[in-house]
């Protein structure tokens, strides 16, 4: 901006004068931004509260006006009558499958394809990265009839494959992206060493380079596992009969069979969405910084 | 291309040493290009024929030419109505999330006690997505019994009919997608963490008010972070599925009806996949163009440092 470089015009100010006044004006600005912190914090938790309120009542408080934010008597067992009205235990054993098997994919293929990308030079490469890019900007609903095709025709409808199959094969451009930028912040002096000690390309991978990358790979994981947890359209393409249904899918036969009742619905929600929100709690610093380094550095 | 190693002490093993990183290299990207025939390429490719074909899966394809497109065009008022729900909700939310998103995170960034707990509670709604949050905010919109009715009924308004209502439905929509703020949030704190204080130092040693600043560095400096946050908003805005789903499935009266809900039912539930092909193409061409937009205006708006501006 041009305003930038040509306005600075020598103020003197008189400091000793001015401190009071704005010392005050400072502290005054800071209540402000407190309160306005608070205000939105209380708006971003309702949602949560009311959730937790909800599901911890009985069917007939819930379609009471004004509501009560604390619920009267508090019902625990809602929980578990959630939970078992559909085998949950059994959508939650499907989940983890299609969520673990493509966590486990995801890092094996992307890290191999970034480390080739990063660090090794062969014809072709930079044309292949660009492609790369170009993929992550391709929103998935131009391939998603053909590829549902494409298993219709192996057979693998209602079966996990078209869920855990392609994160076998790099498909996710963002994730290959991410590693790469992280490999590429590994000076290639160390790798030239470890060539000289007798290392092959592979040991350089896994001996030298893995170890480094474990913050990478872990914003990886997460990110992947929030992906996965989540998805609602592709298990609802592909997976039809309930035995097969992961916790989205049941989620959603739940409320088509029990709508109205919204006290073991918001259980069911709550139940399925802790999980994801555990995982952020505990490994929070790799989460943030594995989008603060896609956003800013990117 | 050709490519120049780095200096060898054994120069006759250079050639074979090339080779050999160029094998590997291949190798252990094959599995990507394995994936970006099969998934990514191959399918782009099918869908384009798909796309002029007529195909209910049951009998055997047949060529159309140009007939789904002139139909979408011509024929078909969902189309025009599924476009004008997917960029109304856009133009409204996007520029609001991306403006609440900055102003929190300007908020945050200044010398707040406990910044990385506050940090926290807002990303918290950008954690949490599909069908359980699409349940919760079905219920919080509930207009007898809801929370926001609630809340609106404590300051004396009788609230509407939100998700149930024509006019009230997009502005729904829009609402809960404020909830999740917290993801642009984050990445605007990032960058704004980036800027050197000596800027503001100086800005405010010349005179330059709290207002001044704020549009002479920080907007200028997180310009690369907002045009990251814009690009990625479109693509998942136009792409908004579950929610409308879950929530409403389209109603009332197609006033909810997103382009990739109408998509969805031509496919996979109508399965007109010929037809199908050609909306996704629509949607496709839809986001580049809007994207090349915004990258093409980025040049007049997008500062990046150490890069001196010819304009």
């Amino acid at each position: 901006m041009s305003e930038m470089n040509t306005t600075t015009v020598a103020r003197p100010v008189a400091k000793s004068g001015l401190l009071s006044s704005r010392r005050r004006a400072t502290s005054l600005k800071l209540t402000v931004t407190y309160l306005a912190l608070l205000i939105g914090g209380i708006f971003v938790c309702l949602p949560f509260v009311w959730m937790i309120s909800t599901s911890l009542k009985d069917e007939g408080s819930v379609f009471i006006f004004p509501p009560n934010w604390i619920p009267n008597p508090i019902l625990w067992s809602n929980y578990s009558q959630a939970l078992t009205v559909l085998p949950f235990a059994l959508f939650l054993r499907n989940t983890l499958i299609t969520t673990l098997v493509p966590i486990i994919g995801v890092l094996i293929s992307c890290s191999l394809t970034a480390y080739s990308f990063s660090r090794l030079r062969w014809p072709g490469r930079d044309i292949c990265f660009v492609l790369v890019l170009a993929t992550m900007m391709l929103p998935g609903q131009v391939t998603m009839i053909p590829k549902f095709i494409l298993f219709r025709y192996l057979g693998w409808i209602d079966t996990f494959f078209p869920l855990i199959a392609p994160p076998w094969f790099a498909v996710g451009a963002f994730n290959v992206f991410l590693l790469r930028q992280f490999f590429l912040t590994v000076p290639l002096e160390m790798d030239d060493a470890a060539k000289l000690d007798g290392a092959n390309y592979l040991d350089i991978y896994a001996r030298l380079l893995l170890p480094l990358m474990k913050p990478a790979l872990a914003a990886v994981a997460i990110f992947t596992f929030q992906f996965h947890w989540n998805d609602f359209l592709e298990p609802l393409i592909y997976l039809h009969s309930q035995s097969n249904f992961t916790l989205a899918l049941g989620l959603r036969s739940f409320q088509g069979e029990y709508g109205t009742d919204w006290n073991l619905l918001m259980a069911a929600s709550l139940a399925v969405m802790t999980p994801p929100l555990l995982l952020f709690f505990f490994a929070q610093r790799y989460f943030i910084q594995g989008v603060v380094f896609t956003g800013v550095k990117g | 291309m050709s490519t120049i190693a780095a200096s060898q002490p054994a120069k006759r093993r250079r050639g074979s040493l090339q080779r050999t990183e160029a094998i590997w290299g291949i190798g252990l990207a094959l599995p990507w290009l394995i994936g970006f025939v099969v998934w990514t390429a191959g399918p782009m490719l099918a869908s384009i024929v798909l796309s002029l074909t007529s195909w209910d899966l049951l009998s055997p394809p047949k060529f159309v030419g140009l007939a789904n497109y002139a139909t979408l065009i011509g024929n078909d008022p969902s189309v025009f109505q599924s476009l004008k729900v997917t960029t109304l909700y856009a133009f409204f939310a996007l520029p609001l999330n991306l403006a609440l998103g900055l102003f929190v995170a300007v908020l945050l960034n200044q010398k707040v006690r406990f910044q990385s707990f506050i940090r926290t509670v807002y990303y918290l709604p950008a954690v949490v997505s599909g069908v359980a949050v699409a349940l919760l905010w079905s219920w919080i919109f509930s207009p007898d019994f809801g929370m926001l009715n609630t809340l609106l009924s404590y300051v004396g308004i009788t609230g509407p009919g939100w998700l149930a209502s024509e006019t009230w439905v997009l502005p729904s929509f829009i609402l809960m997608s404020l909830w999740g703020v917290g993801g642009a949030m984050i990445i605007y704190l990032a960058g704004l963490q980036g800027i050197p204080t000596e800027m503001y130092e100086a800005a405010q040693v010349d005179g330059a008010s709290d207002w001044v600043r704020f549009w002479s560095i920080t907007i200028p400096m997180v310009s690369p972070v907002l045009l990251f946050n814009l690009i990625i908003g479109i693509i998942q805005a136009l792409q908004e599925f579950v929610r409308a789903y879950i929530m409403t499935n389209g109603g009332p009266h197609d006033a909810s009806l997103f382009f990739m809900l109408y998509l969805y039912r031509n496919a996979f539930e109508y399965f007109k996949m010929g037809y199908a092909s050609s909306l996704a193409w629509v949607l496709f061409i839809y986001i580049m163009v809007l994207t090349v937009l915004v990258l093409r205006s980025s040049a007049a708006w997008v500062y990046y440092e150490g890069q001196i501006k010819g304009k």
